[in-house]
């Protein structure tokens, strides 16, 4: 049997760097990346990263112009550059193909760099997918809000408990300076606005940007060589599941995937009482419910339980165990391929008390985790981040 | 004895008030006319009054189907080929479409007795469907009506035998429509009556009297096509028939179907008759064509199928003409559609069993019943050991759903529902229901649509309507 918590603390996060996500019309994928590796390099100390960096794992969704955007935009050349993508799941999914290549004693430093480039694509808007006869309508909001009937018609949660969701991550990222949109909203702004896929309106729905963001993993024996505070990875897994539309034994409750990712990484962290050990989450609300979904997933709360704990506040800034401290997708800004980095980023800067105005206090020698959710979905990878 | 063994019909459920057109306010019971809706046209209600046909009856014994219309999405690219794969009949199946003319329907019928009878079909399916459209505002566009019919045609329990046969060429240029053009156009009605219609429909049902030695006044019932009711009394009269005797030509209820109006006037009267009744039908366009037939004691042995009276009393009424100018793509877009090249050939070809025959698969190891086709059973892992089966006439029962506004469609929401259909999941589409009325566990029976129009070219699929009332399909 595998032994799962061999991974713990072998590496550490060194450097972060996030550029500001949004409608980023005067900035191209290579624009972004050099903004998020750059600020990432400075966190660490890296002044050469043609010497200092030994592999580079990057990845988007809209992008196909594989592992050489990255690798031309950052002129890292003669380097093992490795072009992965897994839906909305990509970042995680790269910080974990960096720590295993780290952890197998390949390489002492590697840069991952998560970017997506939505309104790149061609189409004025969001688009709908057409590459099939079947499946239609696919939309995002769509797929996710498949589980609303089933789990409002089990749990008697409504649109209201919805709302608490998406005002609590308006809130959260007024205070976050990279974020795409600050603007606080009201109970009444979330009911006034148009649907989207019932029961999702607008402020259910996240805000699909551009954006880029970096982070620099290295040895954690050689975390000394780098200037940037370091954040110990405790554990960090990426789990396949069927997809949800055809899968005969879905019961809409709940996402198979995160359920079976969150199994992994607690073994690979250590994590038996996740709201006790766990200080903050970064989750991956694409949809309010897919939030309130994870609240349950992740065993934040019991099964059914979410509307009591969001009543309570429990994931607020000033709750026990907030979620998605600077926006989350809703508000940060959903560009695909960067979201896992840009939770490590968040993740690593609260870990670190630096940041700033939205610095969640008393979560020192707590667990931070981050969660990415991709597909229908069909994949989910989280990271748990702590002190060494 | 060969002769007809079943019937069956499609008639939209949309209805447009007559004085809706052009903008006008409608009142509930005045005339109306039967509409295909955005995702509906000439071949999915053609499949669909073909599915109600077939109730009951085995489609492998079928060798022969020929579809008529006048309204064939594609110019090339056989409909009957189409047809033929949705309703998953043998490849050996002879295909055939007859286009360009309204009597394609009734021409086609007399095709598939004749094949039958010359012992080269043994048993055929004859379907006529046409959804024409008229320039929105013209005088054309309030007596145009759509729907479909077929006909299981072969040896056997026949409900109806035919006695006769007639058929009348002429050219004349009275109602057309020029290659690549949307709109019918027509000439002026008396000069269309005066000179077309009346002299070759009389033609017609005199050379059927004679070669039949009948009288007008043996027949029980008479369907009649006609462009407008004055033209249908006209000839009524001319031809020495009585009011009693006619068969409603459904002015304002249906309207004119084209190639599928005489077919349609013919399931009504099949379904209306008792046994040894002689019916006789005639039918228009370039000439005319009469037939005639008389009804066996299976008449009324045949189970209930849905014909013309189950259709008509399922309505939708949509009395805003704007609604009906965007559903047939008559409004300006920003987008001109279909610039794209769509959807791959190559998988079209792949998942034609899935998309169009609705044939999903069951494992020879566990029994578990998924679609589409997949290599490994999702739910025991055994690999390629699976047989075909046909979902399509299937009831399901929905999972879950969601109200979409996203996707593009005249008429937001898009329902879209997670349908189980023993133990497979759907992803589905659900027409024909208010979004207040879903909930989970309700029942649906599959309908063949157009999905979209990507490449600019109809792609069709099937999506779930409500289970209606009445007769099962």
């Amino acid at each position: 049997m595998a032994n799962k918590e061999s991974i713990r603390d072998k590496v550490s996060i060194v450097g972060v760097g996030c550029c500001p996500f949004g409608e980023n019309w005067e900035k191209s994928p290579s624009d972004m990346i050099v903004d998020a590796a750059y600020e990432a390099y400075a966190d660490a100390g890296i002044e050469r990263p043609q010497e200092e960096i030994d592999a580079v794992f990057t990845g988007s969704i809209y992008s196909n112009k594989g592992p050489h955007e990255c690798a031309d935009a950052l002129k890292l050349f003669n380097k093992p550059v490795t072009f992965a993508t897994n839906y909305c799941a990509t970042g995680t999914d790269l910080i974990r193909l960096g720590v295993l290549s780290i952890a197998a004693g390949l390489y002492d430093t590697v840069l991952v760099v998560g970017y997506d480039k939505p309104k790149d694509r061609g189409v004025s808007g969001p688009s709908v997918v057409v590459d099939r006869v079947r499946d239609l309508p696919q939309t995002p909001a769509g797929w996710f809000s498949l589980a609303a009937a089933t789990y409002f018609e089990k749990y008697g949660a409504s649109r209201k408990d919805l709302a608490k969701i998406a005002i609590k991550n308006h809130a959260n990222g007024c205070l976050a300076p990279k974020s795409f949109l600050k603007r606080p909203i009201t109970e009444e702004d979330y009911f006034k606005a148009r649907i989207i896929s019932w029961p999702f309106g607008l402020y259910d729905s996240a805000a699909q940007t551009d954006g880029a963001a970096a982070a620099i993993l290295t040895r954690s024996d050689l975390t000394g060589r780098f200037q940037g505070d370091p954040i110990a990875v405790k554990g960090v897994t990426v789990r396949s599941g069927p997809n949800p539309q055809k899968d005969p034994g879905n019961d809409f409750l709940s996402w198979k995937p995160t359920a079976w990712a969150r199994d992994d990484v607690y073994e690979m962290a250590g994590v038996t009482d996740p709201r006790k050990q766990i200080g903050i989450a970064q989750v991956h609300d694409c949809f309010s419910l897919t939030e309130l979904l994870t609240y349950e997933d992740l065993g934040f709360c019991e099964k059914g339980a979410a509307k009591e704990c969001i009543a309570d506040g429990v994931f607020e800034r000033s709750g026990a165990l907030p979620v998605n401290t600077d926006g989350g997708l809703k508000t940060f800004g959903h560009p695909t391929g960067a979201t896992g980095v840009r939770m490590i980023y968040e993740n690593v800067l609260q870990l670190r008390g630096r940041a700033g105005e939205r610095q969640i206090e008393g979560i020192d020698g707590k667990l931070a985790l981050s969660h990415n959710i991709g597909g229908h979905p069909t994949a989910c990878g989280i990271a748990i981040l702590g002190r060494p | 004895m060969s002769g007809i063994l079943s019937y069956g019909a499609c008639i939209p459920r949309t209805r447009l008030p007559l004085a809706a057109i052009g903008g006008g306010t409608a009142r509930e019971g005045g005339p109306e006319k039967a509409v295909a809706w955005n995702d509906e046209d000439s071949i999915t209600l053609g499949v669909t009054a073909a599915i109600h046909c077939l109730e009951g009856f085995d489609r492998a014994g079928i060798d022969m189907l020929i579809f008529a219309s006048t309204t064939l999405p594609f110019e090339e690219k056989q409909a009957a080929a189409l047809a033929a794969r949705v309703l998953d009949l043998p490849r050996t199946t002879q295909t055939l479409d007859v286009t360009g003319s309204t009597r394609a329907g009734t021409s086609a019928l007399r095709a598939a007795l004749d094949a039958v009878s010359a012992g080269s079909a043994s048993r055929a399916l004859v379907i006529a469907s046409d959804t024409r459209l008229a320039a929105p505002g013209s005088g054309l566009e309030a007596r145009f009506g759509d729907g479909a019919a077929a006909f299981l045609v072969g040896e056997g329990e026949v409900m109806a035998i035919p006695q006769g046969f007639s058929a009348i060429t002429d050219e004349v240029t009275d109602l057309w429509r020029p290659s690549g053009h949307r709109f019918v156009h027509a000439w002026e009605d008396r000069f269309v009556v005066q000179e077309s219609f009346a002299p070759n429909m009389a033609a017609a049902i005199g050379s059927l009297l004679e070669q039949t030695k009948t009288q007008a006044g043996d027949y029980d019932r008479v369907a009649l096509v006609a462009p407008d009711a004055r033209a249908h009394a006209g000839v009524a009269r001319a031809t020495g028939f009585e009011s009693d005797q006619l068969q409603s030509p459904l002015f304002g209820r249906l309207g004119n179907a084209g190639a599928a109006f005489a077919p349609i006037l013919l399931v009504a009267m099949l379904e209306a008759a008792g046994p040894d009744e002689r019916l006789l039908l005639a039918d228009f366009g370039n000439g005319a064509n009469a037939a005639c037939f008389r009804t066996t004691g299976h008449a009324t042995t045949l189970s209930p199928r849905r014909g013309v009276e189950w259709n008509l009393a399922r309505r939708r009424v949509v009395s805003d003409y704007d609604d009906f100018i965007k559903a047939k793509g008559l409004a300006p877009s920003e987008w001109e559609a279909g610039t794209n090249p769509g959807l791959s050939a190559t998988i079209l070809f792949r998942e034609r069993d899935d998309d169009l025959g609705f044939l999903g698969q069951r494992c020879r190891s566990c029994q578990a019943v998924q679609f589409p086709a997949q290599r490994i059973c999702e739910t025991c892992f055994a690999k390629d050991d699976f047989e075909k089966v046909r979902l399509s006439d299937r009831t399901g029962t929905v999972v879950t759903y969601t109200f979409d506004y996203f996707y593009p469609t005249p008429n937001p929401p898009t329902v879209v529902t997670i349908t189980d259909v023993d133990g497979a999941r759907i992803h589905l589409q659900v027409v024909e229901i208010a979004p207040e009325d879903m909930k989970i566990g309700q029942e649906i029976e599959f309908v063949f649509r157009r999905i979209h129009e990507s490449g600019g070219r109809p792609n069709y699929y099937w999506k779930g309507i409500p289970k209606p009332e009445g007769p099962t399909s």
